[in-house]
């Protein structure tokens, strides 16, 4: 593989990611377009079949993931996710297909059954750990112009990144994130509700349980002093924004503390306007802290 | 429940389980849990992940699936990772969710289930989730009340212009529709 197509992706932006959660999908690619990494959009995708499709019909949740990765196949690329639920299920199916002969003749049926085909075996990265460990340390430093110097972030994981396979990073204690925020000039808190769970959709169909998982974590940050959270994953990313109020009330104190996508982080270091990082979708003062703390500073 | 049904359920889902990667550790579960101090909604449950493993061995499943214990898994995978028996338990977790489903073992009042399903239904129409469409259909089968709870919310949300109101369909909605219909006729959900 050249160095070129070492930067060449197929994109699945994922559901989420073309809804509410946009500003990650543009910010991603204004990361990408910065550090070079070509994302060609895969054509015509569907939903991965996460979590709650797969929590009633399992093989149609991975002949879902399998419609995708045989799209994904013709591309010839590996392909990239910011979602993590995307990211685990589409793993998953690819873990479960090679390892059940049977299950694999069953979803390229039901493929067949629909004019396509899936080998097996395209590669499912997470967008965070192509630029961590495909392009590493030098790379980004070498884009950062505006230096988060003093500024104190605290990297939120969630649950489906580096769990349960564990394949690029420890799943009790993730480091990636970490590690990007120190290339980009910034601190890293101690954060132990790191890879704790949000509450996922919980936060809709049983919000006091939800209120109190993401409450935690943004009690957590605050407690070590960050100034901000960042997030690899859409949902990850609206439960802890969207419900500040209402956690603020459960908890009986201020939890209040922006949150950001984790690219829009990186695309404030590298000086990218706040426009293309999409940063007034944000529901809490993310533009507030990188105008005062970065751009401006 | 009697004896026999409650066997056929038993076997109905160790079979199952037997079918995931390292399932069959499930056998090999020594009541250490780790599942359930991992777990971090089992402080809710009726029955904790641990629990559940008991009451599939004293043959009392299906007191599980009538609790509010399975639709409580937000598929984490800390009990996954950490269990000394390798006992896959999120997946575990998955089965008896589908099992619930299809034997309509669930309490109904159980608003995850609902959610999960009117997930299912828009994505197998359209082929993606439309999140505007999703809500409208949970709060409609739960507590439409519920719905103006979120207003302030989606105020906001469509100020930043972040909702979309129209469902996506992809292009290849029939070819989409003809595999999800083979893998049914295959006999498994």
């Amino acid at each position: 593989m050249s160095t070129m197509d070492k930067k060449k992706f197929t994109y699945y932006p994922g559901c989420s990611v073309k809804g509410t959660n946009r500003a990650y999908d543009m910010s991603t690619r204004s990361v990408a377009g910065a550090l070079g990494i070509e994302l060609s959009e895969l054509d015509d995708w569907n939903c991965c079949g996460a979590t709650a499709y797969m929590a009633i019909h399992e093989k149609r949740a991975f002949v879902l993931s399998a419609r995708n990765l045989a799209i994904a196949e013709k591309e010839g690329l590996e392909l990239v996710t910011v979602c993590n639920g995307c990211y685990l299920v589409l793993n998953k199916t690819n873990k479960y297909m090679s390892e059940n002969p049977q299950l694999q003749a069953e979803i390229q049926k039901a493929l067949a059954a629909g004019g396509m085909n899936y080998r097996g075996g395209v590669k499912v990265r997470h967008f965070l750990d192509v630029i961590v460990n495909d392009l590493g340390e030098e790379e980004v430093r070498g884009c950062v112009s505006r230096p988060l110097s003093g500024l104190k972030v605290a990297p939120y994981y969630g649950c489906q990144i580096s769990r349960p396979f564990g394949e690029i990073d420890d799943p009790e204690d993730p480091q990636m994130m970490d590690r990007l925020i120190e290339w980009l000039g910034g601190e890293p808190v101690p954060f132990a509700l790191k890879a704790k769970c949000c509450g996922g959709m919980m936060m809709t169909t049983q919000p006091e349980i939800g209120v109190k998982l993401s409450g935690n974590i943004l009690k957590c940050a605050r407690d070590q002093g960050a100034d901000c959270i960042i997030t690899a994953c859409p949902l990850c990313q609206i439960n802890l924004e969207a419900y500040q109020d209402t956690i603020n009330d459960a908890m009986g104190q201020d939890c209040s503390i922006p949150i950001l996508y984790f690219t829009q982080l990186m695309g404030a270091a590298f000086g990218i306007n706040q426009k293309d990082l999409a940063l007034k979708d944000s529901l809490t003062p993310v533009e507030e802290l990188l105008t005062e703390k970065v751009y401006n500073s | 429940m009697a004896n026999t049904e409650a066997a056929r359920l038993s076997s109905e889902f160790l079979r199952h389980v037997y079918e995931l990667p390292q399932g069959k550790s499930i056998d090999k579960c020594i009541q250490c849990g780790t599942c359930s101090a991992s777990c971090p909604t089992s402080s809710a449950m009726e029955y904790g992940p641990r629990e559940i493993i008991a009451a599939l061995r004293a043959g009392v499943l299906e007191k599980v699936l009538k609790s509010n214990t399975v639709w409580l898994c937000a598929s984490c995978y800390s009990c996954s990772v950490r269990c000394p028996a390798k006992i896959p338990f999120t997946d575990v977790m998955y089965e008896l969710k589908r099992l619930g489903v299809k034997h309509n073992l669930y309490p109904p009042d159980t608003t995850n289930a609902v959610m999960a399903r009117a997930f299912t239904e828009v994505v197998d129409k359209h082929g993606r989730n439309a999140e505007t469409t999703l809500l409208q259909k949970y709060y409609l089968r739960t507590n439409m009340f519920k719905m103006f709870g979120q207003m302030n919310l989606v105020r906001k949300l469509i100020t930043r212009g972040r909702l979309e109101f129209l469902p996506h369909t992809i292009k290849g909605i029939e070819g989409f529709r003809k595999m999800v219909a083979a893998i049914e006729k295959n006999g498994e959900t």
